[in-house]
């Protein structure tokens, strides 16, 4: 007989070693969290998790279940609670995106410097796709409007590239650092900002990350609200906007699995596809932000035949396949099939490369075909 | 590779030997980040301490191109102190009395002095391999790139068939892809030696086999050329049409000046591509393909994986499919081909012609992708190959080879050794990563990274600007001086124009597969 416990009035099955957050999961009851991350050790930074365990509040992302247990995960007193603990989220930032809007009275006032603060006159970037606004819509957490806009300190928005830290919304969640140094390893966010003083010792108190940091931007993807996010994405777009592409990353042999976000036929972002094989989720800084060099001006559209003096000029196709075409003929005509060669890429996909040889060996009647298949 | 990535998280050892991981494979490095967090043993064989070394418990410092010493000197001391899985041996393999023989050559206290790492260290690495089972061994480029790169492939496999860690689940012989489808190339027959499938063109079964499906006569038997052969046959016009579809030679092949000469000498030059570089400058023709997210198609990594590539964004002009352009040319020879899709191509032909390939269909790889061999349409792909240490020729063949040193070695005049690689932040000649808006800022020129005791002795300090010079030719660019790097290497990369290191690397290469040494050649440096 698998272990059980009680959820909600009913009896259910959990595996020895998970938390109550995990097995209430597998058993399609969502507690809603913003600092739990798969494959990382939980840290209860949020607080959003708590139930009722036996009459008792706790965290459901750091308790495992137990025998005999009987957990509550939506009682009035727990959603009082988590209420509260979404409005001090809010309140701790420069939360602008108006959930919160009704009751404070110097909104409007909040809202400009949160503006110039962004350097926008749009609201979060994050508007649309963030975790915390989704709670707060949820749990209906009106009230909040920034308390401290006028005191608090928050470290530097660095001018970096790729990436914008803005930690004015940064709600000390945590799972950047689990991102940075469980998930990919980098150690580049030091742990132990949670012990310090937003208010006496901001710069120690958000995590700040150092110089050996590689931009592979897994903590943009984990970052639950619109903390971290990509710079050249940042106002692009709104997430309902853009269309889902998996794809495959064109760089190295690994192969990483990506999320195009594809707004009006142009990739506007790209994330890890959570769960795809082989990356997990992951991606490092090529595969994450190394996608616009499609859209470069540089392009070549167009066939180009060489002129006399070295200068290229525009082609049709006809123009110049017909050109192509001829010159292997006169080639094979002249000198024999194994007179000419060719060199197949390594990056396109498998179906060019198919077509090239046959083209090579059953038009032209070749093995002349290469890539650089060792290096 | 013979296994998958998503073994390495549940490995209980790794031996990474010539791979600068966290750098060239950086998502591939995380999961071994993981496993070794998670109390999974490393060693690291590579000249340089590079990122990984931080994670090992052993580093095997060794001197450039001393590979087969060293995995010599291990394998004599695994069968001296009989470490080595007797069994496996046994059962699963043939011609070890040749390998204990050479082995037997390479006592540590040899292989110290080729290699220079201490006899000590040798045999405590030997004893640690001997002692974890299975280990993952993972190598790149490190291992290929020398003029004995076969034997180096040989080399490593030999060790892991006498530890016995063949045909199981986080085992296995590892080379990581560099390019993301190098491996597919391959796969698709763009190898002079082989159809789709590894299907080899001297076979006549093949041949009848092609013929039949392409629908034609008089498919060649004989074997082509390879790379390096191709350019000197643009001078000695053995080669008098030439095509380059999407490879940057001018910047990517050793010796640049030669590589030019040759390229200048084409008498017809067809270069398609998705934007003007260094090669395209030599053509005749320039014709403009589709790049990646510009077409759908597939592409498949280094653990074998068919994973499909999708259209996200129409072509710029009128550049088109890179399929359908050879197509037309077909065409224009009076052959009408039926595929007009990547599907069909895939579907109908590649996976239709390829036993290996048979059951993986687009239908199947909507998500996740395949892992080749996939023989029917039910069969769930292969994690890792040889299971129960079953060969595909039988037995695994040890091979024992002689160590050998690189092409063109340190001397009064070129006294340094230099090697090439990869930079986490560009890719290959950076026709892609220089296009794309904020990876220049990260990394925006070339540097000659040089170790400490190097830049004492000489003078120079990080930044400055220095000559590197070669037999043939000479760069100027920027010190990065660096712990990472020993003292008498310089270390560089081919990613930008300038100071690019093919300026001065060796066009020598390995007899059997034509690699060049990208990783070894003499230079000197000189303060500007
Ligand atoms: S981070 Fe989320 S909650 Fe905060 S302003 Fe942005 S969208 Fe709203
Ligand atoms: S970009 Fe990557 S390395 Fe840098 S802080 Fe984020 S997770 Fe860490
Ligand atoms: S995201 Fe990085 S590690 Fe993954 S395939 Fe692309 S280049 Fe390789």
């Amino acid at each position: 007989m698998k272990p059980s416990f009680i959820l909600n009035g009913r009896t259910v099955s959990f595996v020895k070693g998970q938390s109550i957050l995990e097995a209430a999961e597998a058993a399609n009851v969502p507690i809603p969290s913003l600092c739990h991350m798969k494959g990382a050790s939980p840290t209860g930074n949020c607080g959003v998790c708590v139930v009722d365990m036996n009459g008792e509040e706790v965290l459901a992302c750091s308790t495992p279940a137990n025998e005999g247990i009987a957990v509550r995960t939506q009682t009035p007193a727990i959603v009082a609670l988590r209420k509260e603990r979404i409005k001090e989220l809010l309140d701790s930032g420069n939360h602008n995106c108006a959930i919160g809007s009704s009751d404070n009275g110097d909104w409007a006032n909040f809202q400009q410097n949160v503006q110039a603060s962004d350097g926008a006159t749009e609201l979060c970037p994050a508007w649309g796709d963030c975790r915390l606004q989704e709670l707060a819509y949820e749990y209906q957490v009106t009230g909040g409007g920034h308390q401290d806009y006028t005191v608090r300190q928050y470290p530097e928005k660095k001018d970096e590239p790729l990436i914008i830290r803005d930690y004015s919304r940064c709600i000390r969640c945590g799972r950047c650092v689990a991102a940075c140094n469980e998930i990919q390893v980098n150690l580049a966010i030091d742990t132990g900002f949670l012990e310090e003083d937003p208010f006496s010792n901001p710069d120690k108190a958000y995590p700040v990350a150092k110089d050996n940091c590689v931009y592979c931007g897994e903590c943009i993807q984990a970052c639950p609200v619109g903390a971290l996010v990509e710079r050249k994405a940042r106002y692009q777009f709104r997430p309902w906007k853009a269309e889902k592409i998996r794809t495959t990353c064109p760089y190295c042999g690994v192969g990483c699995q990506q999320m195009l976000h594809v707004v009006d036929g142009k990739i506007a972002k790209v994330t890890g596809v959570e769960e795809g094989a082989p990356n997990k989720g992951r991606l490092c800084v090529k595969g994450r932000f190394g996608y616009d060099f499609i859209y470069s001006d540089e392009r070549l559209t167009n066939p180009l035949i060489r002129n006399n003096d070295g200068t290229f000029r525009d082609a049709s196709w006809d123009e110049a396949l017909d050109l192509v075409a001829n010159k292997f003929k006169e080639a094979i005509d002249k000198y024999g099939p194994d007179s000419v060669a060719g060199v197949s890429c390594a990056r396109s996909i498998n179906e060019d490369s198919y077509q090239m040889m046959k083209l090579f060996r059953s038009v032209f009647k070749t093995n002349n075909i290469d890539h650089c298949a060792r290096t | 590779m013979t296994n998958s990535f998503g073994e390495f998280h549940k490995a209980k050892m790794f031996f990474v030997i010539g791979s600068n991981m966290t750098e060239a494979h950086p998502v591939a490095s995380t999961f071994l980040k993981n496993a070794v967090q998670s109390g999974a043993r490393l060693i690291v064989a590579d000249p340089r301490a590079h990122k990984l070394v931080d994670f090992a418990e052993l580093h095997l410092p060794l001197k450039v191109g001393s590979d087969i010493a060293l995995l010599n000197g291990l394998m004599h001391v695994l069968i001296k102190e009989e470490l080595y899985d007797k069994k496996f041996v046994q059962s699963c393999t043939v011609d070890f009395e040749n390998l204990k023989a050479q082995a037997e050559n390479y006592p540590p206290e040899k292989a110290a002095e080729i290699t220079g790492i201490p006899a000590e260290k040798i045999v405590d690495a030997a004893r640690r391999l001997a002692s974890v089972k299975p280990v993952m061994l993972c190598y790149t480029l490190g291992i290929t790139e020398h003029t004995c790169g076969k034997n180096n492939v040989m080399s490593v496999a030999n060790l892991q068939m006498l530890l016995g860690n063949m045909g199981m689940e986080c085992g296995g012989v590892n080379p990581l892809r560099g390019q993301n489808n190098v491996q597919g190339a391959c796969d698709m027959g763009a190898l002079p030696n082989v159809y789709c499938g590894y299907q080899a063109v001297t076979d006549p079964k093949a041949k009848e086999k092609f013929e039949k499906v392409w629908g034609v006569e008089g498919l060649s038997d004989k074997v082509g050329l390879m790379i390096p052969q191709m350019m000197d046959g643009l001078v000695d016009k053995k080669v008098r049409a030439f095509y380059i579809f999407g490879e940057n030679l001018a910047n990517t092949e050793p010796d640049i000046r030669k590589v030019e000469h040759e390229l200048a000498s084409a008498e017809f030059l067809v270069v398609q591509d998705i934007f003007r570089n260094e090669t395209t400058r030599f053509a005749h023709v320039i014709l403009p393909g589709c790049a990646w997210s510009e077409n759908n198609g597939t592409f498949t990594n280094s653990e074998r994986r068919v994973n499909r590539v999708r259209k996200a964004s129409e072509p710029p002009g009128i550049s088109k499919p890179n399929w359908w352009i050879f197509k037309q040319i077909a065409k224009r020879f009076g052959h009408e081909w039926e595929s007009s899709t990547g599907q069909e191509i895939w579907d109908n032909e590649v996976s239709a012609f390829s036993p290996n390939f048979f059951g993986i269909r687009y239908n199947r790889i909507e998500g996740d992708g395949l892992q080749w061999p996939c023989t029917d349409e039910c069969h769930p792909g292969t994690s890792f190959l040889h299971k129960e240490g079953k060969f595909t020729c039988g037995l695994g063949n040890f091979q024992s080879v002689e160590w050998t040193p690189p092409a063109e070695v340190e001397c009064e005049e070129y006294p340094l050794v230099l090697s090439t690689g990869r930079r986490l932040y560009h890719y290959h000649t950076r026709t892609q990563t220089g296009r794309c808006e904020g990876l220049n800022d990260l990394l925006g020129e070339e540097t000659a990274d040089i170790s400490l005791e190097d830049a004492e002795n000489l003078g120079i300090e990080d930044k400055e600007y220095i000559k590197v010079k070669s037999r043939r030719g000479e760069v100027t660019v920027r010190a990065r001086v660096t712990p990472e790097v020993p003292k008498g290497m310089v270390w560089m990369a081919f990613h930008f124009r300038e100071g690019n290191a093919n300026w001065l690397t060796n066009p020598a290469f390995d007899p059997v597969t034509l690699t060049a040494e990208y990783k070894a050649c003499a230079v000197r440096i000189e303060k500007q």
